[in-house]
C-alpha cells in the first residue's frame, strides 16, 4: 500500500488541493473570519465567560436562552447570506458586454445557491423558530417546553447544518446547483464534486432539529397551556405557532426523505432520479416542492402571528375579528398542501392539472386578504403609538400586498409561462420573504427585546435601520420587476444586452442601502446594550395585553411563580383591568428541568459525521455515528434530570421583582 | 383543572393557581412521540408514493413477479405480527407489575423481529447475488429503499428495546421506565400497520 | 353577480390599454419582450397578464389607500379620531372583507381556468392573429429542439436540415416545438413568440405559437443548467415565407452534415456556440436522443418502457429485448454510486475558480458514465 493509497483511506476525497488558497475573496474572508474569531475567542477566555457560557447558555434547557441562541445564530448567518447577496448584486451589474465581472462561473454559481439555502434555511428558520421558543411558553403561561432536552438537542443540530455550510466556504466547495438542487443537474453524473455533498447533510442535519422542534412545540402548545386557556382563547401568535408547526411536522418528513433519496443516488448508485435506468427526475421537483410550498407558510404564519400581537398592543385595541384571522391561518395551512406544482406549470401538465394548481393558489389570497383586512380594522378607531414595531408593521402591510398581487400573477398558469424563472419571480418572493417574513421577525424582534434583556432597544438606530431597509427593499426589487417584464432569466452571470444594465445597477445601489440598514441594526444593538440602564424598563413596557407581560423583564428562569389563570384572549389586560393581584406569599418549591452537555456532544458528532460523509472518509462515518447512538442511549441511562428551585428561593427572587411586576412601563 | 380553578370558593375569579398541582413527569411524552410517528409515517408515504411512480419502470430488468418470493415473505410477515402479539403481552405483564414477566416477553419479542429482520436480509442478499441490485433499475431502487427503510426502522426498534431490557432489569418497572415501554409499544405496533401496507401493496400486489 | 363582475371587468378594457401604454412609454427604449411581444401567444399571455394586474388592483389600490388613512388618521397625537379599545367586530365588515376578495378570485379563476386551455401549449394554434384564424390547409412548421450542454439543437424535419443556436421562424404561420434535452433539464423561451417550457431529458415537451412580425428575438434557457448557464442563448429570425425559404436554402447549401460523428463532437459541453448550419443530419438523430441512445448499445427508453409495459401485461419475465446492463449482471460492478468508484473518478472538487475552457470536457462530462458503459 503507497501512502498516497494510504492517504485516502484517511482523509477520503479531501485533499491540500481542496483548500482554496488561489481564491482571494475567499482568503481574505478566511482571515477576516480567523481573525474575528480568535478575537472572540480570546474576549472569552480574557473574561473568564468559558464556564459562564457552558453552564448558562450552551448546554442550557431553557427555552428563553435557547431562543436567543437561534436568534444569534440567524443574525450571523444573516451577514453571510447577505455577503452572498451583494456579490450577485455587484456581480450582475459590473458583467455587462466584454466586462466579465469578478465572478466566474464556478464560484458565482455557488453564490447563488448559498445566498438561497443559507437565507431560507438558517436565517428565517432560526428567527421563526428563535421566535417562537422564547414567547409561546410565556404567552400560554407554561415553565418551558415539553421536551426541554430536545429542544437543545434541536438547536445543536440547526448549528450543526450551519457548520457545515459554512464549512463549505474554506473547504472544498459548496452546490452550484440553486437552492433546491434540481436532478439531474444535483446527480453525482453532474455534480461529482462535494458541493452537492455539503449541501444535503447541511439540510438534512438541520431538517432532523427543525422537525423535532414542530414536534416539540405541537406538543407543548396542546398540553401546557394555563388553566382557561381554551383553543379560542390562544393569543393569535401562539395560535400561528401551532399551526406553523403541525406544517413542519407535515411537511419536514418529506423533505428528509427526497434527501435521503438523492443520497442513495449519489453514494450508491440508486435510480430514483437519474435520466436512464428507470429513474425519474420530474418526481424529485414534486417531492421537494411538496415540503417547499408548505415551508412558505411555516415562514410567513409566525410573521402573521407578531402583526397580530403588535396591531392591537400598540394601537390599544382588541384584535378586530379574532375568529377569523385563527380560521384565516388553518384554512392557509390546508391549502398550502394543495398548490406546490404551480412552481413548475411550465413541465408540461395538462392545461386541467395547471388550472387547478392554479386556482387553489389564488385562494389562498382570500384568507391572506382577510387578515390584512383585519389588521387594518384594528387600527381603526386606535390610538396608533409608533414605536419600532409597529412601524414594521405599517410597513409590511404596505409591501406586503404588491407581493401578494405578484404572486397572484404567477399563479395564472399561462402568464407564469412567461414570467417563471424570470427577475420577476424573484422579485416577488423577496416582496413576501422580506417584506413578510423578515419585516414580521425585526418588528417581533424590537417587540420582545426588552422582555428577552430587561431594556429597549434605541430608537434613533432602530429608525435609521428602518428606513435604509424599506426603502433599500424598494430600490433592490422595483429593477427585478422590470427586468422580469423585459424577459430577464434568474441565475444569469453575463448580459449582453446593455439597455438592461441601468436596472442592475440601482438594484445594486438598493442592496447597499439595505446594507446600511443591517449595519443600523447592528448599531442599534450595540448603541441598546451601551445605554441599557437609560433604556431599562420593567415587566410591560409596551402596555402589553398577553401573558407573557404579566412577568418581569427578563423573566425568571421559571417564568411564574404562579401559573396565571385565564379567562379571556387578552388574559394580562383582563387581569390589569379587574385589577389582579399577584400573591406575595406562599411560594412552592419549583419542578425544573436539568441542563445537559447531550445536545453540544450529538452535535459536535452529527457534524463530524455529516463532514466524514461529504468527503468520504468511511472510517470516521462510522465511528461517528455509533457514537452518536451509543452517547443517545448513555444519555437515556441518566434518570436524573431535573430539580426543584427551593420555595425560599423563589420567595427571595419574587421579593425583588414583585415590585417590577406592578411596574408599567 | 380548567374549569374549577377559575373560579375562588366565593365565586370571585381567581387570576393565579396558588395551590400547584403537581404535574406527573412526562405527561406530555406520549402525545410527543404519537406526534413523532405521525411525521414518520409521512416519510413512508414518500417512500411508497416513490415506489408507486417507480414500480413499473424495470428497466429492461425484472419485475416483482420474477424476484419475490412469496412463501418467505408470508413467514416474514408472520414474525413481525407473532412479535406484536408478543409486545402485547409484555405490556400486559408490564400493567400487572410483573418485571420478569415483561422482559420474558420482551425477550420473545426481540427474537421474532431479529428472525424478521435476518429473513429479510436473507431475501436482499439473494437478490443482490442474482444481479438484482437495487442499482439496477427504478423498480428495485425504490423497493429496496421502501423496505429497506422499514428494516432500518425495524433493527433500531430491536436496539432500543434492548436498552429498554437492560434499563428494567436495572430499575424495575418505574413511572419512567414505563412511559419507555409505551413508546416503544406504539413504535412497534406501528412498524407493524406499516409492513402490512409494504406486504400488500409491494409483494402482493406485485406478484398476483 | 359574476355576470356583472364580467361587465365590469370589460369596461376596464379602456383603462387596460391606457396602463398598457403607460407600462410601453416606461419601458420605452428597452426590449421589453414580455409586454411588448411579436407572437399572438406571447400577447395572448400579456393580456391575461394585465388583464389579472387589474382585476386585483380593484382591491389592492383600495387597501393601501385605506392603510395610508388609517395609519395617519388614527395616530395617538390626533385626539379628535375615535377612540374604541373594546370594538373587535363586526359581521357586516367581516362579510365584505371575506367576499370582496372571494369575488375577484372567482372572476380570477374563471380567466385561468379559461385562458389556461386556450394557451395551454401542447394545444395546435386556433389564430394567427387577432381576428385571424389559421387556415384550413396550413401547414405548420415542425422544429424539433434540443437543448444541450450549453447550445440550442433546431432540426426542420420538413426540411431536413439542423442548427445550432439559430432559429429562424417564417412569420403568420402556426409552428410546432417538440423539445427535449440530453442531460440537464433547461426550459425553451423566446419571451417575444411564447411563453417557455421546460426541456427534460428523456421526455418529450411541446409547444406551439406564431410569430407575426419580422425582426431579430432573443431566445435562452429560463432555467439554470450548470456553468454554461449564461453562454446559452440564440438568436430567432423573424422572416417572411420567401426570406425563410431563402433562409432554408442557405442552410441547405452549407455543405456541413450532423452525422453520429459530428454530434458526438457537439455534445461535448461548451458555451457561447456561435451558430451553426447543418445540411443534413443523420437519420432519427431526434428521436435517438429523445430516447437517450445516441451511442450503440444503448438501450432506447421507449423500448424499455414498451417492454416493461409488456412484462406487466404477460405476467411473465420475458428476455429483455433491448440490450441493458452493459457492464453484466450479477456484478457489483453495476453500481454507479460513489461509494463503489475509485476517488480519481469521482472528482476531486477543487475550488478553482474558471470554468470549464469551451469545447473542452470540463468536470462535468455528461457522456462519461455511458462511454464506461460502451467499453
Amino acid at each position: 500500500m503507497t501512502t498516497s493509497d494510504l492517504a485516502k483511506i484517511i482523509f477520503g476525497r479531501l485533499s491540500l488541493e481542496s483548500i482554496p488558497y488561489h481564491e482571494p475573496i475567499l482568503i481574505g474572508t478566511f482571515i477576516g473570519v480567523a481573525i474575528g474569531g480568535i478575537a472572540v475567542l480570546g474576549a472569552i477566555t480574557y473574561f473568564k465567560w468559558w464556564g459562564y457560557l457552558w453552564k448558562e447558555w450552551l448546554t442550557s434547557v431553557d427555552h428563553k436562552r435557547i431562543g436567543v441562541m437561534y436568534i444569534v445564530l440567524a443574525i450571523i448567518m444573516l451577514l453571510r447570506g447577505f455577503s452572498d447577496a451583494l456579490m450577485m448584486r455587484a456581480q450582475q451589474a459590473l458583467s455587462f458586454g466584454d466586462n466579465q465581472g469578478f465572478l466566474p462561473a464556478h464560484h458565482y454559481d455557488q453564490v447563488f445557491t448559498a445566498h438561497g439555502v443559507i437565507m431560507i434555511f438558517f436565517v428565517a428558520m432560526p428567527l421563526v423558530i428563535g421566535l417562537m421558543n422564547f414567547v409561546v411558553p410565556l404567552q400560554i403561561g407554561a415553565r418551558d417546553v415539553a421536551f426541554p432536552f430536545l429542544n437543545n438537542f434541536s438547536f445543536w443540530m440547526t448549528v450543526s447544518g450551519v457548520i457545515l455550510t459554512m464549512l463549505s466556504l474554506f473547504i472544498g466547495e459548496y452546490a452550484r446547483t440553486g437552492w433546491l438542487a434540481y436532478p439531474p443537474l444535483s446527480n453525482l453524473a453532474y455534480s461529482p464534486d462535494v458541493g452537492v455533498d455539503y449541501w444535503i447533510w447541511g439540510l438534512q442535519l438541520s431538517g432532523i432539529g427543525t422537525l423535532l422542534s414542530g414536534v416539540n412545540f405541537v406538543t407543548t402548545i396542546v398540553k401546557m397551556r394555563a388553566p382557561g386557556m381554551t383553543m379560542m382563547k390562544l393569543p393569535v401568535f401562539t395560535w400561528t405557532a401551532l399551526v406553523t408547526n403541525v406544517l413542519i411536522v407535515a411537511a419536514f418528513p418529506i423533505l428528509t426523505a427526497v434527501l435521503a433519496m438523492l443520497t442513495v443516488d449519489r453514494y450508491l448508485g440508486f435510480h430514483f432520479f437519474t435520466n436512464t435506468m428507470g429513474g425519474n427526475p420530474m418526481m424529485y421537483i414534486n417531492l421537494i416542492w411538496i415540503w417547499g410550498h408548505p415551508e412558505v407558510y411555516i415562514l410567513i404564519l409566525p410573521a402573521f402571528g407578531v402583526f397580530s400581537e403588535v396591531v392591537p398592543t400598540f394601537t390599544g385595541k382588541r384584535l378586530f375579528g379574532y375568529t377569523s384571522m385563527v380560521y384565516a391561518t388553518v384554512v392557509i395551512a390546508i391549502l398550502s398542501y394543495l398548490v406546490w406544482l404551480h412552481h413548475f406549470f411550465t413541465m408540461g401538465s395538462g392545461a386541467s392539472v395547471n388550472s387547478f394548481f392554479g386556482i387553489t393558489t389564488m385562494i389562498i389570497s382570500i384568507p391572506t386578504g382577510a387578515k390584512i383586512f383585519n389588521w387594518l380594522f384594528t387600527m381603526y378607531r386606535g390610538r396608533i403609538r409608533y414605536e419600532l414595531p409597529m412601524m414594521w408593521t405599517v410597513a409590511f402591510m404596505l409591501t406586503f400586498v404588491i407581493g401578494g398581487m405578484t404572486g397572484v400573477m404567477l399563479a395564472v398558469p399561462p402568464a407564469d409561462f412567461v414570467l417563471h424563472n424570470s427577475l420577476f419571480l424573484i422579485a416577488h418572493f423577496h416582496n413576501v420573504i422580506i417584506g413578510g417574513v423578515l419585516f414580521g421577525m425585526f418588528a417581533g424582534i424590537n417587540y420582545w427585546f426588552p422582555k428577552v434583556f430587561g431594556f429597549k432597544l434605541d430608537r434613533t438606530w432602530g429608525v435609521r435601520s428602518f428606513w435604509l431597509w424599506v426603502i433599500g427593499f424598494w430600490f433592490a426589487f422595483a429593477p427585478l420587476y422590470v427586468l422580469g417584464l423585459m424577459g430577464v432569466t434568474r441565475r444569469l452571470r453575463h448580459f449582453d444586452d446593455p439597455t438592461l444594465h441601468p436596472f442592475f445597477i440601482v438594484a445594486a445601489f438598493g442592496a447597499l442601502l439595505i446594507a446600511g440598514g443591517i449595519a443600523c441594526m447592528l448599531m442599534q444593538f450595540f448603541v441598546s446594550i451601551r445605554d441599557r440602564e437609560k433604556l431599562k424598563v420593567g415587566g410591560d413596557p409596551w402596555n402589553g395585553r398577553s401573558l407573557e407581560w404579566s412577568t418581569t423583564s427578563p423573566p425568571p428562569q421559571y417564568n411564574f411563580a404562579f401559573t396565571p389563570v385565564v379567562h379571556d384572549l387578552d388574559a394580562w389586560w383582563d387581569m390589569k383591568a379587574r385589577g389582579a393581584e399577584h400573591p406575595t406569599s406562599g411560594y412552592h418549591a419549583i419542578h425544573m428541568p436539568k441542563n445537559t452537555a447531550t445536545g453540544v456532544v450529538l452535535g459536535v458528532l452529527a457534524t463530524a459525521f455529516g463532514f466524514a460523509m461529504i468527503w468520504y472518509m468511511w472510517w470516521l462515518a462510522a465511528i461517528s455515528f455509533v457514537a452518536m447512538i451509543g452517547y443517545a442511549i448513555f444519555h437515556t441511562f441518566n434518570y436524573d434530570r431535573d430539580y426543584y428551585i427551593p420555595a425560599e428561593e423563589v420567595a427571595r427572587t419574587e421579593g425583588h421583582r414583585t415590585p417590577a411586576v406592578a411596574t408599567q412601563g | 383543572m380548567a374549569t374549577q380553578a377559575l373560579l375562588a370558593g366565593n365565586g370571585a375569579p381567581t387570576f393565579y393557581v396558588t395551590e400547584e398541582e403537581h404535574h406527573p413527569e412526562g405527561g406530555s411524552t406520549m402525545l410527543g412521540f404519537w406526534i413523532y410517528l405521525m411525521s414518520d409515517c409521512l416519510i413512508f408515504a414518500g417512500l411508497f408514493a416513490t415506489y408507486g411512480v417507480l414500480g413499473h419502470s424495470y428497466a429492461g430488468g425484472p419485475s416483482g413477479r420474477d424476484v419475490f418470493e412469496l412463501p418467505l415473505v408470508a413467514v416474514n410477515t408472520a414474525m413481525l405480527l407473532f412479535s406484536s402479539i408478543t409486545y402485547g403481552f409484555a405490556m400486559l405483564a408490564m400493567e400487572r407489575g410483573s418485571k420478569s414477566q415483561t422482559l420474558l416477553w420482551m425477550a420473545i419479542t426481540w427474537v421474532f423481529g431479529a428472525a424478521f429482520i435476518g429473513i429479510e436480509m436473507h431475501e436482499f442478499a439473494g437478490l443482490i447475488a442474482e444481479g438484482h441490485g437495487p442499482w439496477t433499475s427504478g423498480f428495485l431502487t425504490a423497493f429496496f429503499s421502501l423496505v429497506g427503510t422499514h428494516g432500518l426502522h425495524v433493527t433500531s426498534g430491536l436496539i432500543w428495546m434492548i436498552v429498554l431490557m437492560v434499563q428494567t432489569a436495572q430499575k424495575g418497572l418505574i413511572p419512567a421506565n414505563k412511559r419507555r415501554l409505551m413508546c416503544l409499544s406504539m413504535f412497534w405496533h406501528f412498524l407493524d400497520v406499516v409492513w402490512i401496507g409494504v406486504f400488500t401493496f409491494v409483494y402482493l400486489m406485485g406478484v398476483l | 353577480m359574476i355576470p356583472n363582475r364580467f361587465a365590469h371587468f370589460t369596461r376596464n378594457r379602456v383603462i387596460r390599454a391606457g396602463l398598457s401604454v403607460a407600462a410601453v412609454a416606461l419601458l420605452g427604449a428597452c426590449h421589453a419582450d414580455v409586454l411588448q411581444p411579436s407572437g399572438d401567444v406571447a400577447a395572448q399571455q400579456r393580456d391575461l397578464l394585465v388583464a389579472a394586474t387589474l382585476l386585483m388592483l380593484l382591491i389592492i389600490i383600495p387597501v393601501m389607500v385605506l392603510t395610508v388613512i388609517v395609519a395617519w388618521r388614527y395616530r395617538e397625537s390626533n385626539e379628535e379620531a375615535t377612540y374604541l379599545p373594546d370594538w373587535d367586530h363586526s359581521t357586516a365588515l367581516e362579510l365584505v372583507i371575506w367576499s370582496a376578495p372571494l369575488l375577484i378570485i372567482i372572476c380570477l379563476g374563471a380567466i385561468t381556468w379559461l385562458g389556461t386551455h386556450t394557451l395551454d401549449p401542447y394545444r395546435p394554434i386556433a389564430r394567427l392573429d387577432k381576428g385571424q384564424a389559421v387556415p384550413a390547409n396550413a401547414q405548420p412548421l415542425e422544429v424539433d429542439v434540443v437543448a444541450m450542454d450549453w447550445k440550442w439543437l433546431f432540426f426542420y424535419p420538413q426540411y431536413g436540415v439542423a442548427t445550432v443556436n439559430q432559429l429562424a421562424l417564417p412569420t403568420d404561420r402556426p409552428i410546432a416545438f417538440k423539445i427535449t434535452s440530453t442531460s440537464i433539464m433547461n426550459s425553451f423561451y423566446i419571451p417575444a413568440l411564447a411563453g417557455q417550457i421546460y426541456a427534460m431529458p428523456g421526455m418529450e415537451t411541446k409547444l406551439h405559437a406564431v410569430l407575426n412580425d419580422t425582426g431579430t428575438f432573443n431566445g435562452f434557457s429560463a432555467n439554470y443548467s450548470g456553468a454554461g448557464f449564461s453562454g446559452m442563448h440564440f438568436k430567432t429570425l423573424g422572416l417572411d415565407a420567401g426570406g425563410f425559404d431563402q433562409w432554408i436554402g442557405k442552410v441547405k447549401s452549407s455543405g456541413l452534415q450532423l452525422s453520429n460523428a459530428n454530434y458526438y463532437k457537439l455534445e461535448k459541453p461548451s458555451e457561447n456556440v456561435k451558430p451553426i448550419a447543418f445540411s443534413a443530419y443523420a437519420p432519427g438523430l431526434y428521436d435517438r436522443i429523445l430516447n437517450e441512445c445516441t451511442h450503440p448499445g444503448e438501450p432506447c427508453v421507449a423500448d424499455q418502457m414498451k417492454a416493461d409495459m409488456m412484462k406487466d401485461m404477460r405476467g411473465e419475465s420475458p428476455r429483455s429485448p433491448a440490450p441493458v446492463n452493459v457492464t453484466g449482471p450479477g456484478t457489483i460492478g453495476n453500481a454507479e454510486g460513489a461509494l463503489f468508484k475509485s476517488p480519481q473518478e469521482k472528482g476531486e472538487g477543487k475550488n478553482v475558480g474558471e470554468p470549464p475552457a469551451p469545447g473542452t470536457p470540463g468536470n462535468i462530462k455528461p457522456s462519461d458514465q455511458k462511454n464506461r458503459g460502451m467499453s
